[in-house]
């Protein structure tokens, strides 16, 4: 079996971020990471074969060169080999664009599972799970908190809105993962030393059969019109409750602000 | 006038605040109009159209609910196909989220996530985002295909538009790729008999200075006494304190309440990416160098457990 876990270098939650000049997030000046939330992806996919599920896994990430670092962070916490697509023309892409690129991607690697986080911690989007099983024509059993994989089929345990749902699907299918599914395991230093040695493969746009036009910003069916920094949001008072009156300056504060 | 199409949520067969929400929105836009996916019924109808719908699209199929996402997806897509709206509503969550997300694929359409705001502009639909954990604000459009825009609750107070819905049945045939993924069995969610926490107006949150379990009884009863919903933070619910359904951050659920009152919880970045958008924050925390404190319009410096009895019966005391 062949598993592709879809992983995504961003910047560091805790940098501080800013819109460069082509309203695109600035990656050039924050230090980058893999997704915290690909990592639970990562993991399960690693577990699965640790659990005695005979399979491969494979990487795929699509970003500039210091994408490359998110597929050797993977690499350090198991799997086999990593595909980078990287090509100018992506820069500015939109979800769409994405999905499309990745999809094509998937068909040219070749896989019986596909592994996603929720969501990237940079977008936030949660979009591309469901538009890539979209593009392929495959069942989507997204936002697992729990997953059982055995040689033909799926099976999760999906937090909804309303409900908790128990969602089976036949292979290939897209699973995404949220951070319920587990402690991720960190890499040793000898895992991180042989990620090093371990194949990554990069593709481009024309290695895809892509039109460079379809994707990147002249692509996207989306546009930024505006992108401003919100004023920090002011601290207001703050009262030390040494004589037990906090709770009375708390209703009070309610009662001004027509919360009470 | 152009239409904009509305995807009705409904919790407990009641449709969501969320939902009117949407309406409300739509009226700045179109003309709104509403697709219910699954059996509808008067009460549906009636305030859907007390908010504004001048027609309710009804795609009725069992598919709907025995497989995720996709045959809901068939079904918008096919109201689009059939209405050609200016622009699509769908209230940010995690199925509408999906449901929006393939739709774009399948009509090659742009979409914009989780905005706070939808202003009518001259090129179409302007949407307002806070982004890179809400320390940003952007404007962005869609500039290929139909809009489609998700939307967080408590984006716009609903407001009441009354008018008499049309009630049109759509046949939709469900693609054969979108029965892949089988419900095979659904627990619904035990309701608290409180506000939903996307909806809520007040949400009271604990964290680790809750100390245990226990110490959310408290703020089970001020969230009571104040109409409110519970929320934790993520250290909280990682601790098996309260449910992970009820975590608020980056990844848990964003909130963006009239009063979000913080306990026990310092207010790391991810935690403050969920709740930052609130209109007004009261925290306590024992801890004078809690980040927290840097974005709260009042901060109290104390303990929780002596703290909050002490406002619960305040808020009673006023309350009667």
């Amino acid at each position: 079996m062949k598993i592709v876990v879809l992983v995504k270098q961003v910047p560091e939650p805790g940098a501080t971020w800013r819109y460069a000049d082509d309203r695109t997030l600035d990656r050039a000046g924050v230090e980058g990471r893999l997704s915290e939330l690909d990592e639970y992806a990562v993991e399960q996919a690693v577990s699965l074969v640790d659990k005695g599920l005979p399979a491969t896994i494979t990487y795929l990430t699509m970003g500039p060169a210091s994408a490359v670092d998110g597929l050797r962070k993977a690499l350090s916490i198991g799997g086999d080999d990593g595909v980078h697509v990287s090509d100018d023309a992506l820069h500015g892409s939109d979800a769409l664009a994405t999905s499309l690129v990745l999809a094509r991607a998937l068909e040219r690697i070749g896989f019986d599972l596909v592994v996603c986080g929720m969501a990237s911690t940079d977008a936030e989007m949660s979009v591309v799970p469901a538009m890539v099983a979209d593009r392929l024509g495959l069942p989507q059993v997204t936002f697992a908190g729990a997953l059982s994989v055995d040689e033909g089929s799926v099976t999760i345990r999906r937090d909804g809105d309303v409900a908790v749902e128990e969602v089976g699907a036949s292979l290939p299918a897209v699973v995404s993962v949220t951070d319920q599914t587990g402690e991720v395991r960190y890499p040793s230093f000898k895992s991180i030393l042989a990620a090093k040695k371990k194949p990554v493969t990069t593709w481009s746009l024309a290695d895809l059969g892509i039109d460079p036009a379809v994707v990147g910003a002249p692509g996207a069916a989306t546009v930024v019109r505006a992108a401003d920094p919100n004023p920090p949001r002011q601290a207001g008072s703050v009262v030390v409750d040494d004589d037990g009156e906090a709770a009375v300056q708390i209703a009070d504060f309610l009662v001004a602000q027509k919360l009470l | 006038m152009a239409e904009i199409l509305v995807l009705v949520e409904r919790s407990d067969g009641t449709v969501r605040k969320a939902t009117l929400e949407l309406l409300t929105l739509a009226r700045r836009l179109g003309e709104p109009t509403a697709l219910v996916c699954g059996p509808t019924d008067d009460s549906t109808e009636k305030i859907l159209g007390e908010y504004g719908a001048t027609r309710v699209y009804v795609v009725d199929n069992p598919d709907l609910e025995d497989y995720l996402v996709a045959p809901k997806t068939d079904a918008l897509v096919a109201v689009v196909h059939r209405a050609s709206p200016a622009a699509v509503l769908v209230t940010a969550g995690r199925e509408g989220t999906e449901v929006a997300a393939r739709a774009a694929v399948d009509l090659d359409s742009g979409i914009i996530t989780d905005a706070v705001d939808v202003a009518a502009g001259e090129g179409g639909p302007v949407a307002t985002q806070s982004v890179f954990s809400g320390t940003w604000t952007t404007q962005s459009e869609v500039v290929r295909g139909t809009p489609i825009i998700t939307v967080r609750p408590n984006a716009v107070v609903p407001e009441v538009a009354p008018t008499e819905p049309a009630v049109e049945p759509v046949p939709v045939d469900v693609k054969e790729s979108s029965r892949g993924s089988r419900v095979v069995q659904r627990t619904p969610k035990t309701g608290t008999g409180r506000p939903d926490l996307a909806d809520a107006s007040v949400v009271v949150a604990g964290g680790r200075g809750m100390g245990s379990a226990e110490g959310f009884e408290v703020l089970e009863r001020l969230a009571d006494a104040l109409g409110g919903a519970v929320a934790a933070s993520r250290a909280a619910t990682d601790l098996g304190w309260y449910g992970h359904d009820f975590q608020i951050g980056q990844t848990g659920k964003t909130v963006a309440p009239q009063l979000y009152l913080a306990s026990g919880i310092s207010g790391a970045i991810q935690h403050r990416a969920g709740m930052q958008g609130s209109r007004t924050i009261v925290a306590i925390n024992k801890d004078p160098k809690a980040p927290i404190f840097t974005i709260a319009d009042l901060g109290v410096v104390g303990d929780a457990h002596a703290v909050l009895p002490a406002l619960l019966a305040e808020v009673e005391r006023r309350k009667a």
